[in-house]
């Protein structure tokens, strides 16, 4: 029997345009223009001093798996058993301009160890003490197809039971992020793992219960 | 610069250079390790420290090993600090 029938996503963030929401509910606005990332942090969450020393992908990723895994039981899944498949289309490009500025008059030591994509997928394993399989795929768009088939994938070579996926972009402060928690158990509000589905979740950042199953 | 202006000035430095935020210099014991206790600072924040030295103050570790007699307080780094600069005059 197939396992990808039984795969659902139980819950997911979208972080855009200073605004977050969960499930497709806004629970965070942003007014000002200044320190969106801080701010919001310090509103929602507050309780990881190495925040404030993260790039961008580490500060988006950390925000976004915080809401997502908030209220979840993912304690219960063993620590090998959850996964993380990210992806994005500028890599660490953010990080790589801001480790190059400081090369100018002395290369910074903390913005180098940033300079790789994949490097919030760790920030992510370590906060949570996740020890899955992990992956940061580079592509032109947010690309339903292939998260769907990687994950599944993942999944029904029994590699995982829990994965947290999507997609953290960030170029010149315009976030893009979705990020959704894909587990073989039903839960409320809970909707079928499809490429389809994880289109409706990135682009309208829907409530998921009202999406038909 | 006497050694209390001089711990006052790293502890600032630290702060700016780590991105301690929250943390205000006057909660930084003379003491206080820098490591895994007190500040809790990691391997990449001992990097971060050693560009600092090298910044502000010109002033190159010669090992790794040195290091970790250098970083174990503000009192030791400014120690260090003020016998390199009484060398070098």
């Amino acid at each position: 029997m197939s396992s990808e029938g039984q795969l659902n996503i139980t819950k997911s963030v979208i972080i855009r345009n200073n605004s977050i929401y969960v499930d497709g509910n806004i629970i965070y606005e942003y007014f000002k223009n200044d320190n969106f990332l801080n701010d919001s942090y310090e509103s929602l969450d507050n309780n990881y001093p190495k925040f404030y020393k993260m790039d961008v992908l580490g500060k988006l990723g950390m925000l976004a798996t915080h809401l997502l895994l908030k209220d979840s039981d993912i304690e219960n899944h063993l620590p090998s058993d959850v996964g993380i498949v990210l992806s994005n289309s500028n890599s660490s490009l953010d990080a790589d301009i801001r480790y190059f500025d400081s090369v100018k008059s002395f290369p910074s030591p903390a913005l180098f160890v940033y300079t790789l994509p994949n490097i919030v997928t760790g920030e992510i394993s370590i906060r949570y003490k996740l020890k899955g399989e992990n992956a940061f795929f580079i592509s032109q768009q947010f690309d339903a197809d292939w998260l769907h088939f990687y994950i599944s994938h993942l999944f029904q070579n029994n590699k995982i039971n829990a994965c947290i996926g999507g997609w953290i972009e960030s170029i010149d402060s315009d976030h893009d992020v979705c990020l959704f928690l894909t587990e073989r158990k039903e839960r409320k509000n809970g909707i079928n793992f499809t490429p389809e589905n994880l289109n409706n979740i990135y682009g309208l950042g829907v409530d998921v219960s009202n999406i038909k199953h | 610069m006497d050694k209390q202006e001089l711990m006052q000035r790293l502890k600032e430095q630290i702060i700016k250079q780590l991105k301690l935020e929250g943390t205000k210099p006057e909660s930084i014991g003379d003491h206080d390790p820098l490591f895994v206790e007190g500040l809790g600072l990691d391997s990449i924040d001992a990097l971060e420290l050693i560009v600092l030295l090298q910044q502000e103050y010109k002033i190159k570790l010669n090992n790794a090993e040195q290091g970790q007699e250098v970083f174990r307080s503000v009192s030791t780094m400014a120690d260090f600090i003020m016998e390199r600069q009484a060398k070098q005059v």
